[in-house]
């Protein structure tokens, strides 16, 4: 089983990023984490640019998505919303709207900030957007208050109970086997 | 003919015995919702209904809902409606009790994978022998429904702070229903 972990964050000592390398640590034998790195090389949306002609970076993203069994997303939060890099990403995967590669596509969401509230806005923002998109949207819900680099073992947890349930709506059976 | 002439001029009670399939080109199923200042609404296409011995049971294949705009069919289609990849089916079965012409079925709809009681009210014509031989019945049904308790709960707040979907959806039944041959 193939997740894709995409993160929010484009600075290299990103919380965000470093709860899915923590997430892909914390993977059960079976389940392979794929950590995307490609959220830079997206550019601004234009839809005169999409089509048969969309830019390598974005064909890749979707083929991407469209490879995977699930999405795990981790994002920060940016004036209490979504980051506007990922927020173009997702935008970019949605298109064509009706048969775009997160339709039906189990997704998590969690999130993260420095301050006390962990980035809930920006979470439940996100999964207004990817419900917009038609994915299945999970009940994941971790959002990680006073956020480091540095994932404590309760963090770990979490994100082992997120992807569990993420796994679940996969395919029940491959969840209560690991 | 003989027989709508009766059924206007003494109370029928006896709902009609057998089994009666539906003739879709003839019957129709669809639903209406408000939304904002209007109604919204839709069909389905691909739909069954069978009435047994006083049992009428239908079904719905919810992909192939008809709307004139794609994304919002393709909406309508997500997990934050039908679910249709999970749940493809909408089901209906009830008891059809006749009183005239008026027509109440108490029954259960399964919508989501989520089964609720369901009472379908309207109108009843019939049986009557149409003109290529074959005896008919005409239900003319229709239900309303709250969403949220089969798990759609999706809305988007208006400028005023209403919601701009009802939570109340019509579901709304024209069936032809022909006697099979014994």
């Amino acid at each position: 089983m193939r997740v894709l972990a995409i993160s929010g964050s484009l600075r290299s000592g990103s919380n965000s990023t470093a709860l899915l390398r923590a997430l892909r640590e914390e993977a059960p034998e079976g389940v392979e984490i794929v950590l995307w790195n490609g959220l830079k090389a997206i550019p601004p949306y234009d839809e005169d640019d999409d089509g048969l002609d969309a830019p390598a970076s974005v064909t890749a993203l979707r083929e991407l998505v469209r490879g995977v069994d699930a999405v795990f997303i981790a994002t920060p939060e940016y004036n209490s919303s979504v980051p506007g890099a990922l927020k173009n990403a997702l935008d970019w995967a949605s298109r064509p709207l009706a048969t775009n590669v997160f339709r039906n596509k189990p997704v998590a969401v969690i999130s993260s900030s420095a301050g006390a509230f962990g980035g809930v806005w920006a979470a439940a923002e996100l999964r207004k957007v990817l419900g917009a998109m038609g994915a299945r949207v999970t009940d994941v819900e971790l959002s990680v208050g006073h956020a480091s680099a540095v994932v404590s073992d309760d963090v770990r947890e979490s994100l082992r109970a997120g992807l569990d349930v993420l796994l679940a709506e996969v395919a029940p059976a491959f969840a209560a086997a690991v | 003919m003989s027989t709508i002439t009766q059924s206007q001029t003494q109370t029928q009670t006896e709902v009609p015995a057998g089994t009666w399939k539906a003739d879709t080109v003839h019957s129709s199923v669809a639903f209406e919702v408000p939304y904002a200042v209007a109604t919204f609404g839709g069909s389905v296409d691909d739909f069954d209904a069978t009435l047994a011995d006083g049992t009428l049971a239908g079904s719905a294949r919810i992909e192939s809902i008809q709307l004139k705009e794609e994304n919002l069919r393709a909406h309508l289609l997500s997990p934050e409606f039908f679910d249709a990849e999970r749940h493809p089916v909408v089901r209906f079965s009830g008891e059809l009790a006749r009183d005239g012409d008026a027509a109440k079925i108490d029954g259960e709809i399964t919508i989501k994978g989520i089964t609720q009681p369901a009472v379908l009210e309207g109108t009843i014509v019939g049986p009557a022998v149409d003109h290529f031989g074959a005896t008919r019945v005409g239900l003319k049904l229709q239900t309303t429904i709250d969403r949220t308790r089969f798990g759609m709960n999706w809305n988007m707040p208006l400028p005023n702070g209403e919601p701009a979907l009802s939570n109340d959806v019509t579901l709304k039944a024209e069936l032809t229903l022909v006697a099979e041959e014994a």
